[in-house]
């Protein structure tokens, strides 16, 4: 397993009132993402464990893409993978943060 | 938590994750999760492999009400890791039991498994025995175990032995139940003893419409959450009996069963033989023709599997 943190600015704070939300799954190609409202204003944190080894920098370029277009300021996520490709995982991202931002 | 949105009337049970599950059964906003994944109780074997944890470890865990009742309910997750029991998943289960006893509040467990999980497989085995073990005193103190059957991953192995226990079990057609699987059974004994790959055939033998047939499972529903939900409720208003005499007399309609069958070697002999009159037609049926058919001509349950 590999295991990668990303402390990263991110000005834009996530909306929304919900503490902690849960996507995904971890199976083949698929992953889980933990979203909690812990990390300092102004920074998204990230944690990723993965049994794919060597992908950091593509990991780095998606993170990096996730907080410039999503409000993702103050959000704690954690990430188990599954060896999802880099789409799914900005999909599972956006989803997250969506489900966040939403009422209920 | 309620991290997914409430589910539509129309929904797959079968395409359906464990918290999507858990959302459609509770009364809307009505779950407490016990150990959710921000306490990330994960697996302590799995990273000896290389594998990745889940952070709920497979299953979800808690209390809700169902049609205003007060239940304790638990969901597993067939997609990660075929929904195996493996240590802590097994621990979640059994603590939820052991707690009905306690607290005399009805259980309801959404089955979706494989069996044992293989990398821990002997924390798994005895994790089984401790939830059948828990799932019988749970019963013996009054409270209803109630199973429900429908999700990709079947369920076998040791979750069916768990079944086995439990007080009523409800199913969909797309459901599978059966201690080995097909797979299981093709490797130890060859493909003229099981063609795992006769989907047809595994389906009658182990699927919902065969196992409401001869009594495996109590209730048959349609492939939709609302369905189970509502059988959930039918099943919570049944009697919650459990002693030595109705085991034993469970054991005798299960030694007659298997006089009156136990020639059969194939699902639609058995069909035929409680007098379905066109068993090839069967699995091409509606949940509704199939249950005005299958009710009447059905073998008993009674809680005997």
């Amino acid at each position: 397993m590999e295991t990668y943190r990303f402390d990263l600015a991110a000005p834009r704070p996530a909306a929304g009132e919900r503490q902690l939300v849960l996507v995904g799954v971890v199976a083949s190609g698929n992953l889980e993402v933990l979203l909690e409202r812990r990390a300092p204003s102004g920074r998204c944190i990230i944690e990723v464990s993965t049994p794919a080894r060597g992908f950091r920098p593509l990991w780095d370029a998606v993170v990096k893409d996730f907080v410039a277009r999503r409000g993702a300021g103050g959000l704690h996520i954690s990430i188990n993978d599954g060896g999802a490709r880099p789409d799914t995982v900005s999909l599972r991202l956006a989803q997250g943060v969506q489900v966040i931002e939403s009422e209920g | 938590m309620s991290g997914l949105p409430v589910l539509a009337d129309r929904q797959s049970w079968f395409e359906a994750g464990a918290r999507q599950r858990v959302a459609a059964l509770a009364d809307p906003g009505s779950f407490r999760e016990f150990i959710g994944p921000e306490r990330r109780e994960t697996s302590p074997h799995l990273a000896l492999f290389d594998l990745p944890v889940e952070f709920d470890d497979g299953i979800v865990v808690g209390a809700a009400q169902i049609g205003g009742k007060p239940i304790l309910l638990a969901a597993q997750e067939g997609r990660f890791m075929g929904g195996a029991f493996g240590e802590v998943h097994g621990a979640k289960l059994t603590g939820l039991l052991r707690a009905a006893a306690i607290l005399k509040h009805d259980v309801v467990i959404a089955f979706d498994t494989g069996g044992v999980r293989l990398q821990e497989a002997n924390a798994g085995e005895l994790a089984i025995s401790e939830m059948m073990r828990a799932t019988v005193a749970a019963r013996s103190s009054g409270v209803r175990v109630i199973g429900l059957i429908g999700g990709r991953a079947g369920c076998y192995g040791g979750g069916s032995l768990i079944a086995g226990c439990c007080s009523t079990l409800i199913m969909s057609e797309q459901g599978r139940l059966s201690v080995s699987g097909p797979e299981v059974i093709e490797t130890n004994k060859g493909v003229e003893e099981f063609d795992s790959r006769d989907r047809a055939l595994v389906w009658r033998t182990m699927g919902g419409k065969h196992r409401y047939l001869i009594g495996g499972v109590d209730l048959f529903v349609d492939d939709e959450a609302s369905a189970f939900r509502a059988a959930t409720i039918a099943a919570l208003a049944r009697p919650a009996r459990y002693d030595t005499t109705l085991a034993w007399a469970e054991q005798k309609r299960l030694k007659e069963r298997l006089k009156r069958l136990g020639g059969c070697r194939d699902g639609r002999d058995i069909w035929a033989a409680l007098g379905v009159e066109d068993p090839a037609a069967v699995p091409e049926l509606p949940a509704d023709r199939f249950l005005a058919i299958a009710t009447p001509l059905r073998e008993v349950s009674d809680d005997a599997r």
